[in-house]
């Protein structure tokens, strides 16, 4: 076990990966000489060299493209793109080709590229730096969806991805990229797709939330505790695949359910879930599923502590929440 | 129209000897007559409902056979949705290209996709798609990781004149220069995406030379000579394959039917501009040659043609004997192993047809 921040954790994964597999790659804009620009691949360069950690030009749907054709041949690249507000120009590659490939060929063409990208606001970087779109990607058939809130998931999970035969998106909380320290085993210890995990055990109300809302939902039921609420906090990990069974084995516990994330609340994954309790735990409910996001605005600048989900706000939603019905 | 500033006059064609033997030669007009009479009669197909939809390489087999007869069998091939002639130079059965025409249980892609988007792996003929220019930066990936195995390959990305507008051409075009990749970039300038004239298309002189721009040779070939892009292309592999980058080929060709049975010509372009373009008609040629060397004669032509009819009437009827695609199919492929999620869909599917709320 190493004490990592969950950038390093992440940097340990890749490196992991390509000292075992000789076909495992990356490729990105400053991934090379400069490691990234928030250290990701710090290093990676200079023990696996150019041909294993290629500096791309400036393009996404280049970077996507090309990893979508070492990938066809067999290769294991992981992309990364630098800012998940960047990733529209390869929009198309995603959407309509890595994530159709293997579909689209009857089972002939697997397609796999792990697609890294920091995402989420908190750190002052307005509408172009903040923004947490994963549910674009959950609403397209063919790619999972991944979002570590740990080291020790972050490095553990995108071994797993790596390691996987379907493409991935790999979401990572950048806000939380430092502020978050926690042991990581060494060697290649992979997290399972599909689990969430159990962030605090508790009898009131399931909190479910995923990402850089994990410290802010955890400190918000500490406080809760205090005043004799019984938080739950599952932590989702894997918004595709999704573990739905640890999902409603809490609600048919707690009778209540509270969503967090930051991304906008229409069509937000919040809704899925709430659907999903309305569809397969409505008799187990004993007040309506609420749902803390950001707006239903651009991503604001000056604001942003208003938008994005605070403890003063999920405090009140678990609290409202806990005493309705 | 026909005379747009950049397009090289036709020269006269390459006599046969320039790179393909004149057996060689015999060989690939079979496939040119083959790939115009499976055109010929998908087009009927499609108009009597028996397929759904189709896309004619018409014009076009020069251009694609003699570029897939330049390629070694362990090469790479990125096409788009118009590479019938390439597909068949491949070696990929026509049966089971019908297969895919009508979406049976006998199409490898097991009914994916609509008519002309085929791919089959045994060919090293990478699956198509609908979006226009994503296959050229695929292209370069592949041709970066063969590189990064060892293995002699080289890849071709075909595409047509549109799609040297989209992002993925310029993308593909200047990684493959930094990277010199080993990489055929195939373009065939069929002189209209679907309604847009290719002088509309770019106010560059050539296709080919925006290629200067990353780095890389640009050459225009006439596309209707099976000799001369047959020697562009051979030149482009051997560049890829020594380690000295990519190139693009601007091959001038005309589509002479629609873009797709989705629309008409007509109300586009003048007859008279067809009418030109068919005097280059490149079986028409490849056939003069042929004869011209003594290896065809009118004879031995009809004969030829007869038989690549009886082809298309024998992979036709195969292909609607077959029974259609099982409707549990809808839900493999979409990952290695399903969801929970898609687990879940399926059971609730096939309990709707088994309790005839659906029918198949």
């Amino acid at each position: 076990m190493t004490e990592l921040t969950l950038v390093q954790a992440v940097n340990r994964g890749l490196q992991q990966a390509m000292r075992d597999d000789g076909d495992v790659l990356v490729l990105g804009e400053d991934v090379g000489l400069n490691g990234g620009v928030f250290r990701a691949t710090e290093g990676l360069l200079k023990e696996f060299g150019e041909e294993r950690v290629l500096d791309t030009p400036l393009s996404e749907t280049g970077i996507i493209g090309t990893a979508i054709g070492m990938a066809l041949y067999g290769l294991k690249p992981v992309a990364e793109i630098q800012f998940l507000d960047f990733i529209y120009p390869a929009f198309d590659q995603i959407v309509s080709e890595l994530a159709k490939f293997r579909y689209r060929s009857g089972g002939q063409y697997p397609c796999h590229v792990v697609i890294r990208s920091p995402y989420g606001g908190g750190i002052k970087g307005g509408l172009y730096h903040s923004q947490s779109t994963e549910a674009y990607f959950c609403h397209t058939a063919g790619l999972k969806v991944v979002i570590p809130s740990t080291p020790a998931d972050a490095k553990g999970l995108l071994l797993t991805a790596i390691h996987d035969e379907d493409p991935v998106m790999f979401l990572e909380p950048k806000r939380i990229y430092r502020s978050v320290t926690g042991e990581v085993p060494d060697g290649d210890e992979r997290v399972p797709f599909g689990r969430a995990r159990l962030v605090r055990e508790g009898t009131d109300v399931s909190v479910f939330a995923y990402g850089a809302m994990i410290p802010v939902v955890t400190e918000a039921a500490n406080a809760l505790a205090a005043e004799g609420i019984s938080s739950e906090v599952i932590d989702l990990r894997t918004l595709v695949p999704l573990d739905e069974a640890a999902i409603l084995a809490s609600v048919e516990k707690t009778g209540r359910a509270v969503v967090v994330h930051e991304a906008a609340r229409f069509c937000g994954f919040g809704g899925e879930l709430a659907a999903l309790l309305a569809e397969k735990a409505f008799f187990s409910l004993k007040a309506p599923v609420t749902r803390v996001t950001g707006y239903d605005t651009p991503f604001p600048y000056a604001l942003e502590n208003l938008y994005l989900p605070n403890v003063e706000r999920v405090s009140h939603a678990v609290r409202t929440t806990a005493r309705a019905g | 129209m026909t005379q747009d500033p950049g397009r090289a006059a036709p020269a006269a064609a390459t006599p046969p000897g320039e790179g393909l033997s004149n057996e060689e030669t015999l060989a690939a007009y079979r496939v040119m007559v083959l790939a115009r009479a499976t055109d010929e009669r998908c087009l009927t197909l499609q108009r009597q409902g028996r397929i759904g939809f189709y896309v004619p390489a018409s014009g076009q087999e020069a251009a694609q056979i003699g570029a897939a007869r330049a390629l070694h069998a362990e090469d790479w091939v990125f096409p788009a949705y118009r590479e019938l002639g390439v597909a068949l130079a491949r070696g990929v059965p026509l049966e089971a290209l019908f297969h895919q025409f009508i979406g049976n249980s006998g199409d490898v892609l097991k009914g994916r996709q609509m008519p002309n988007h085929y791919g089959y792996r045994e060919f090293r003929f990478v699956v198509a798609s609908s979006p226009i220019g994503t296959q050229i930066t695929q292209a370069v990936g592949a041709a970066l990781a063969a590189r990064r195995r060892k293995d002699p390959v080289v890849t071709i990305a075909f595409f047509g004149d549109g799609a040297t507008s989209s992002n993925d051409f310029h993308a593909g075009l200047n990684f493959a220069g930094v990277y010199r990749a080993p990489t055929i970039f195939f373009c065939q300038n069929n002189q209209w995406a679907i309604s847009l004239p290719r002088e509309k298309q770019t106010h560059s002189a050539t296709l080919a030379e925006k290629a200067n721009a990353y780095g890389f040779p640009g050459v225009v070939v006439d596309g209707t000579d099976l000799f001369a892009v047959h020697r562009a292309v051979s030149d482009a592999r051997r560049r890829a394959a020594s380690g000295q980058g990519p190139t693009l080929i601007e091959a001038q060709v005309y589509r002479f039917g629609p873009h797709s049975t989705s629309d008409d010509p007509r109300r586009y372009r003048a007859d008279t501009e067809v009418a030109h373009w068919k005097e280059m008609d490149p079986i028409k040629r490849a056939k003069e040659l042929l004869i011209g060397a003594g290896v065809l004669d009118e004879a031995r032509d009809t004969a030829l043609w007869e038989e690549a009819r009886a082809q298309v009437s024998r992979a036709l009827e195969s292909a609607e004997k077959t029974s259609p695609v099982e409707p549990g199919t809808l839900f493999d492929d979409v990952f290695a192993e399903p969801t929970p999620r898609l687990v879940e869909e399926r059971a609730e599917f096939d309990r709707l047809l088994a309790e005839g709320v659906i029918k198949p």
